[in-house]
């Protein structure tokens, strides 16, 4: 309590109540769509991987080979110069398994995700995926994978047209 | 003693109805490189704090924050965002500033506003959930019940409202970064389709992308940046209650109360004598001439007529948003209060080519955060320092 005010509105919910519907809410459903203009660096990454290709841009001044790429370099703060394929392989920077869905419901099939460092790219710069064809247990730091890609028909330019990364015999 | 501060240096993209060959982080990178070229400093280590004004919904990103600093050079420095318009972020600058502890502040604020699908949805979720929202409709009748009420206690015409139109989209003709600049006439407006009654079509500012980007330094530094220092004199700003049941449907008081504020800062005792000219919110035409009358411009009742008489042209005795203003450089969401501020600088240091005003001294951006709100912000500025005057 405050030292003016000895008593504020309001009184003590029982779970019964709110259980019974007897504590009032107002529902509302917004609607709130866009289309986000992917600009010069985007749309070219989403086309190149429908494509089949990961494409980076790199800095003349640091030198990094930097993806998903963008047309300035954030280190330097100037804009970066050319298009450079990668690879659309990697090692494995770091990874968790979850074991939840979207909707913090317990799944049967945990999911691998995983921090990708791109072949071609600099050290310590990827994307990150899921890993697949691989047990949870197997997987670890520094696991050389590779990508799997949809067919090409079922390709969209998007992130999901690889499926997921798959650990690669060394 | 307390620091005085400048704005250093200056940096907008050209706002376009839309802008779909580039997304949000390439238009503020543009907006940026400019602003840090004009102003002579490399934001890797010149700058002591970023400030973005932005509101999640805009954006479509919950957190927006964290999806800035790559773009102005902030990566691994100090940056914040102020959700509110650019003005609200300028007055933080200029706070941060004066405090001792920060020598050169970078303010951003942006519009992708043709990335939003539901424009009119977004801002009909910023209505009260239990009181307005079920009723249903575009939230654009809010304006509609403001300009009638401001119409009815002042007595300001119809036509007044449709001069403003006129006068702001023919000066955006003249400046190169407005989108909407057009030759309208007043019955161009009067004649265009009523949505919102008293509200036409044409009294509306229509969106625009856009972005704008302002560097602020202390007295320290700002004399061995630039020969121009565009000096913050005082900044204000206020909010109203969000009941739309119990406002003061009449006059904008938030706006009243933050110019109070903003010319006591400034030291300004006669706003009609010492300020040269205004860049103010004019969303829907009525809000000119009702900001006019609260920022004490003019006195209440007479902005219409003084509108009518040609006071607010760019040649006038009082030149009201040479720029275009909203309705004619275009509504840059959070950035519209920093277009504002901007066109002042510009106007300030004479670099404001052939929509200069002359011999202009002493300059007003003022800015309201638009339906449903009723909070808003001012700034007042000089090409004087406080010593100097
Ligand atoms: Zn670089």
């Amino acid at each position: 309590m405050s030292a003016k005010i000895k008593k504020y509105a309001g009184e003590r919910i029982k779970t019964a109540d709110l259980r019974a519907g007897k504590v009032p809410v107002v529902r509302w459903r917004p609607k709130v769509r866009y289309a986000w203009s992917t600009g010069i660096a985007m749309s070219r990454f989403l086309k190149e991987l429908k494509n089949g290709k990961i494409i980076a841009r790199k800095c003349h001044k640091c030198n990094r080979i930097v993806v998903p790429p963008r047309m300035y370099c954030e280190m330097c703060f100037r804009p970066t110069d050319e298009w450079v394929y990668v690879k659309d392989s990697g090692i494995i920077n770091t990874y968790s398994i979850s074991y939840l869905a979207a909707d913090a419901t317990r799944t049967d099939k945990p999911t691998v995700v995983a921090v990708i460092e791109i072949d071609g790219a600099s050290k310590g710069i990827g994307i990150v995926h899921i890993i697949g064809e691989a047990k949870p247990k197997d997987v670890t730091f520094g696991m050389k994978v590779k990508a799997v890609w949809k067919p090409p028909k079922e390709r969209t330019g998007a992130i999901t047209d690889i499926k997921y990364f798959k650990p690669v015999e060394v | 003693m307390l620091r005085e501060v400048a704005v250093v240096g200056l940096g907008c993209t050209g706002c376009r109805p839309t802008t779909p060959g580039l997304s949000y982080k390439e238009i503020m990178f543009e907006a940026a490189t400019r602003a840090f070229e004009d102003a002579g400093v490399d934001p890797r280590c010149d700058i002591d704090n970023f400030i973005t004004c932005a509101e999640d919904y805009w954006e479509g990103f919950s957190i927006f924050d964290e999806f800035v600093p790559d773009q102005l050079g902030a990566v691994l420095r100090q940056l914040f965002t102020v959700t509110a318009d650019g003005l609200f972020g300028l007055a933080t600058a200029y706070m941060l500033i004066r405090t001792g502890e920060f020598d050169t502040v970078a303010v951003e604020a942006h519009s992708k506003a043709s990335d939003i699908l539901t424009f009119a949805d977004i801002v009909a979720f910023a209505l009260d959930p239990i009181f307005n929202r079920p009723l249903g409709g575009h939230p654009f009748y809010i304006a509609g019940l403001e300009m009638n009420r401001y119409l009815h206690e002042t007595g300001a015409s119809r036509e007044a409202c449709a001069h403003v139109v006129a006068k702001n989209r023919k000066n955006a003709l003249s400046n190169a970064y407005a989108a909407h600049g057009a030759n309208i006439t007043v019955e161009d407006v009067l004649e265009s389709e009523q949505l919102f009654y008293p509200l036409s079509r044409l009294d509306i500012s229509p969106l625009a992308d856009g972005c704008m980007v302002l560097v602020l330094a202390s007295d320290k530094v700002a004399g061995k940046l630039t020969d121009t220092p565009i000096w913050v004199r005082g900044v204000g700003w206020n909010s109203d209650t969000p009941w739309l049941e119990t406002r003061d449907w009449g006059r904008s008081v938030d706006t009243e109360l933050a110019a109070k504020m903003a010319y006591k800062v400034a030291g300004i005792r006669n706003p009609q004598k010492e300020i040269d000219l205004a860049e103010i919110d004019d969303r829907f035409s009525y809000k000119e001439l009702q900001n006019l009358e609260a920022l004490q411009l003019c006195r209440r009742g007479e902005a219409g007529k003084l509108t009518e008489e040609g006071a607010t042209e760019r040649d006038g005795s009082i030149p009201i948003n040479p720029s275009g203003g909203l309705l004619g450089v275009g509504y840059t969401l959070e950035a519209s209060g920093l277009q504002k501020a901007l066109e002042i600088v510009l106007q300030l240091r004479g670099e404001a080519g052939k929509r200069q005003v002359p011999d202009a001294e002493t300059g007003l951006a003022q800015v309201w955060r638009g339906i449903p709100t009723a909070s808003g912000a001012v700034a007042i500025l000089s090409n004087r320092s406080r010593g100097a005057t």
